[in-house]
Formats: C-alpha cells, structure tokens, sequence
C-alpha cells in the first residue's frame, strides 16, 4: 500500500512552508502506520495548535483538532472511553511543553495507552517565530531580538521521569530511524513519547542564522547520534538518537478495568 | 420503593439524574462546592461499567469529556466558579464543534477564590458569554431536589438534541442541603439518545451537514465514518474554512439551532401566578424564599405569584413578557447583583416596575428580605 491511502487528498496542498520538517515527519508517521497495517477505522489522531497541529487534518483517521495545548487531554479522554482505539497525538513543542506540560507529564505518569509525538523546531512557527521552551538560551526569535535567557529542557529525560514506559528521539534527517522508532511506540502498550527533531527554515532558521532546509537537515545530521555509537562516546555534548525508554509498565485502561471489576464485585457481594 | 425514595444531597440528586439520563463518562477535578458531585459518581459509575476519572485540572476535565463524547458516550463534567472560568475555551470548542455535553457549576461567591463554601448565583452572565466569540449556550437551573433531577435528565436531552454543551447552573444552598428525591421509574422522563447517521460504510459521510430539520447526526470515533473536528470555521466535512459564506453560515447556524428553538427550551413553573398583581421571579435556592413568601400572602388574599425559571439561556424573553403583562410589580429575587434582573427589564413592557431583590453577603436571601422591599413598594413605609 502507499502513503496515498492514508491521507485526504481533497485537502492538500499542505500548509506548511516548503523546507518544514513537519511533512517529513508525516510521511515517516504514514509509512509506520502502513507497515503496521492498522485499520485507519481504528486509528484516532488527536493534535492541539499550531503548525504541527494541522497534520491531523490531512491524515485519512479519525481525526480531533483541538485547542492549543490540550491534545493530550481531549485524547485522554477518546481513550479511556473507548479503550480499543489507537491515539496518535502530534504536537509541537510549544504546544506540549509550554501550555500543554502539564497534560505532557499527566499523561505519562497515568502511562494511558496514547503515541505522543513532539514535532521539535524549537520555535513557535504559526505565529511569526516566537521562542518556545525548547529555544534554549541565545537564541534569536521575535520575541527575543537581544536573545533568549531561557533554559530550555531534555524531553527525553522529563518524559522519563514523568512516567512514560517508551521514550525516543530522532530527527527528520534520520527518516528511515523515525519509522522504525514510530512503529515500536505506536505498537507499544502504555503512554509513548517520541521527539522528532524538526526543521522550521522560514523563522528559526532564519533568525539563528542556519540557513536553508538542507542545511538544517545538515545540522540534525551533525549534532545527533545514535544511542551506543562511538562518536557519541567520543562527543557526549552530540544529541542522543535512539529508544531510550521501554518498559513494560500496568497501562491506565487496562487498570481502569480492574477498577470496574472491583466496582461490580462490591455491588453484586 | 424503598430504594426509589432517597435523602441526599442536591449534588447526589444531580448524580442521580444524570445516571437516568445514562451518563457513561464523566471527567472532573476537585472544587467545593461540586466535589460531592465527582466522589459519588467515582463510586457509581464504575458500578454499571462507566468511566470516571480525575484529571490533572479543570481544562484537561473539560477537554477528556468532549474527546469521551465523540467516542458516542453520555458526557459530564462538574465544577464551581474558578474551575468553570478555566473550562471556557474548551466549553467555546464544544460549540463549535457541536459536541454535546453537559457541564455543571454548584456556584459559590466569586470573583476569583471569592467564597468558596457559601452560596451565591453569580454565574448567571459567564455561563451565556465566559467563552469568547458569538455563540449560543444552553442553562438550566433547578430549586429542589426533585427539580434538580429532572434539569439533569433535561440537560442530557437538550445536548444530544441540539449538539452542543449545556450548563446546569445549581448553587451552594441546593448543592448541600439534603432533601427527598424519588427516583422515577425507568421511563416515566423521557430520554433523548444520540442521534446517529443512517449511513452505511462507503456512503460519504458529512458531519456538519444540517438535515431538513436542522439536526446533525453524529458518527462515533471508531465507527465507519471518518472525519475531521476541529475548533477552526469549518465546512461540511469539518475541513477548516475560511470562506466567508462557510463562515457566517456556520456562526448562524450555532446560534440559530438555539436561539429560534427558545420556545421548546424554556422551563418554568409558576407558583399561584394566575390573576398575580406581584410576581416574583426567582430561580434556584432563591426561589425557595420567594416561594415562601407568596404562598404566606396568598393566604391573606393577596395576590402574589412566583415565576421559578428553570432555564435561563436561551432567556425566555417573551414567555416573562406574556407573564408579567398585568404585574403591578416584578421583583426578580436573585443572590447576584441584578443579572437576571437586566434582563427581565429588558424583556418586561414597563421596566421601570422591575425590582432587584437581592443578597451578595454569601447568605441565603431570606422570605425576610423580600419582605422589607415589598413594604417599600407597596408603600407600607421602610
């Protein structure tokens, strides 16, 4: 099957700039979900605001986009009411790290069956290139022109510590890892988290001076490696790619469960 | 019988209604004076393989609750005044999203923390306009027990007929105190269940296309039909638009499914209203002080009615015209510095004869209250 059968193509052309990552990362979500073969009946995609946001509009699932920030929430409760669903919840990283950490870290501490993936460029693209939580310090963006001197935070560690039983990261460079850890964490049974470096050329790009498309690409390529490689040994400051977490870990429905078990076993004693 | 005939609380009575209505899912965060509202239903609705769960804010309530309607569930949500001010955004999605839902505020005295664990019907005007935009919005509210069931049944109702999100609008007084509720047999209210599309699998499915008779049948997630919902202006098939015919069409349409079904949406009672030279209007735990007064009076021959609202969005314009026609006077009794009362003078033929009886102190108004201004206009000195 193609990638062709996932989407509705009524509605494209997409809206993202050319050179944005975000389509990459499309096409590598929609080739996991094609390998898997899942049934697109089963499958909800449940996304907030901005321009990560937009994709759940162009996939062929069921699809709820949200308000800016609450994905996690609306999709929470999609899933616990009809737990046999598959959530896939994209979301940039102002949309889940600012305005939506707390719905992040709920999430993975309830570990409910949801794939949250955080599109990562690392500005807020929709609204003309603020800086986000995950800018980091001395970075340039509108709402920086003398430079941010805001920290920023490793997804990957807060995820892990909030609670999530499978963490990875790749890049939008890195496709053909990004299908490959999108598969395992769609497939995995509890909450999943995956960071995906993306590229946003038109307003971080531009303002950090890192030119175009390719050369960001150029840059994930440069900065990252593979989890156990030798060049991350050799250079602990690169950025780790890879599965970082994977636990088999009781899952929030499947707990709910019980609960009712309880609850009828009470009332019927 | 025995089971059927209870001594609860308001907030119970409310659970017990929106079990009747066949509520499945229910999302809340801990809030006086609602939180009974949230512990009985933890409790209940996992008892008959419904879903309850306590999520990590208000927001993230009222977002799982729309996502849980989608799926085809009966829907709640139940806050009080600042937990309902962080609901507004996703109670303005559900609009426009025509998801139906209902969400109940136990008010407390506000603005901000205010007071928490006493009464007050402050809400009224943020349960119509607390979300942004042009919208419509459906309120009901309740005095007794009994009443506060059958609006929780009618809240259900109204959501799944209409698609949108209704507000029940209880109060402290009524939330906490404990009276008699019979519970109705199994049929004897009736319930209105989703109404769901006809159309088989292949058959293009459009969710926001209106009917002949200006429903929207829905298609559960995980059913046959997959569409989009979103919160942007959107066309038939929920894609975003921004067309200004899609547009303006779409913000009639909201407005319009209510607005011009005020008639079938209006709930009332009327105490001793027939040949009333005096009426009061009232509604929730004030109507219960009202109530007092004019069955008092009655029985020394005057002739003073009540008027209890029992919703209040869409407001019942001309049904409150039509009742106070012959009024010598209207005093609208209400804990709230005159919101409903506005209203009421802009609905009334003679405003200048509209008075606001009112408490704000976080006490309940007393028959006393009402007394001391009746004397006032009744020229009985102060």
């Amino acid at each position: 099957m193609s990638v062709k059968n996932y989407i509705r193509e009524r509605f494209f052309p997409h809206m993202w700039c050319p050179g944005c990552g975000h389509g990459t990362i499309l096409n590598c979500l929609l080739r996991a979900v094609d390998q898997l073969q899942l049934d697109k009946k089963d499958l909800v995609m449940t996304s907030g605001i901005g321009c990560s946001a937009r994709i759940s509009g162009y996939v062929d699932f069921h699809s709820l986009h949200t308000i800016h920030g609450r994905a996690l929430a609306f999709a929470t409760g999609v899933k616990l009411s009809k737990p046999q669903l598959k959530l896939i919840v994209p979301m940039g990283d102002g949309d889940a790290l600012a305005i939506g950490g707390n719905h992040f870290i709920h999430a993975a501490r309830r570990n409910i069956d949801i794939t949250a993936i955080v599109m990562n460029n690392r500005i807020y693209g929709m609204t003309g290139g603020q800086y986000s939580p995950l800018s980091g310090p001395g970075k340039k963006a509108t709402t920086a022109p003398y430079s941010t001197i805001d920290n920023d935070f490793d997804v990957v560690k807060l995820a892990t510590a909030a609670g999530a039983s499978f963490v990875a990261r790749s890049t939008a460079y890195h496709v053909l890892e990004t299908v490959d850890v999108l598969k395992k964490a769609i497939e995995h049974k509890g909450f999943s988290v995956v960071e995906i470096l993306s590229q946003c050329p038109t307003h971080y790009g531009r303002k950090n001076k890192e030119g175009n498309a390719s050369q960001m690409l150029e840059i994930q390529k440069n900065t990252t490696a593979k989890l156990g490689s030798k060049a991350l040994e050799k250079n602990p400051l690169l950025i780790p790619r890879g599965i970082f977490v994977d636990n088999d870990a009781p899952e929030y429905c499947q707990e709910y469960d019980k609960v009712v078990e309880r609850a009828m076993k009470g009332r019927n004693a | 019988m025995t089971d059927k005939i209870k001594f609860v609380q308001g907030s119970e009575a409310c659970v017990e209604g929106a079990l009747y209505a066949g509520v499945n899912f229910f999302a809340g965060y801990p809030i006086t004076p609602s939180t009974e509202i949230a512990e009985v239903l933890s409790k209940r609705l996992p008892e008959t393989g419904g879903k309850f769960i306590q999520m990590e804010d208000e927001i993230a309530s009222m977002c799982a609750i729309i996502g849980a309607s989608l799926t085809g569930h009966k829907v709640m949500t139940a806050t009080s005044g600042p937990g309902f001010s962080l609901k507004q955004e996703a109670l303005g999605y559900a609009c426009m999203a025509e998801i139906p839902c209902v969400i109940v505020n136990v008010q407390r005295g506000g603005p901000s923390t205010g007071n928490p664990t006493h009464v007050s019907q402050g809400d009224i005007n943020q349960a119509r306009w607390g979300t942004h935009g042009d919208h419509s919005i459906i309120a009901l509210t309740a005095s007794n027990h009994q009443d506060v069931f059958a609006m929780t049944v009618d809240a259900f109702n109204l959501a799944e007929t209409y698609r949108t999100p209704v507000v029940l609008l209880f109060d402290e007084a009524v939330g906490h105190m404990r009276e008699k509720l019979i519970i109705p047999e199994e049929g004897e209210i009736p319930r209105v269940d989703r109404l769901r599309t006809s159309l088989g699998k292949g058959v293009d499915y459009h969710p926001y296309l209106p009917r002949e008779d200006g429903r929207l049948p829905m298609s559960d997630f995980g059913g046959d039909h997959r569409y989009n919902v979103t919160g942007l202006f959107h066309d038939m098939w929920g894609f975003p638009s921004n067309n200004p015919k899609v547009v303006s069409g779409l913000l009639h349409h909201l407005n319009d499914k209510i607005e011009n079904n005020v008639h079938n949406i209006t709930r009332y009672k009327e105490h001793f209203m027939e040949d009333a030279e005096y009426v009061l209007i009232s509604y929730g735990a004030s109507a219960r002080s009202a109530i007092h007064i004019a069955t008092n009076r009655r029985a020394r021959g005057e002739k003073m009615g009540v008027l209890e609202l029992q919703s209040i969005w869409p407001f019942p314009e001309a049904m409150i015209r039509e009742k106070c026609a012959n009024a010598k006077a209207v005093l609208v009794v209400e804990m709230n510095m005159g919101q409903v009362m506005r209203h009421v003078k802009a609905a009334v033929d003679r405003p200048e004869k509209v008075f606001l009886v009112n408490r704000i102190d976080g006490k309940l108004i007393t028959p006393t209250d009402i007394k001391s201004l009746l004397r006032v206009i009744q020229g009985r000195g102060v």
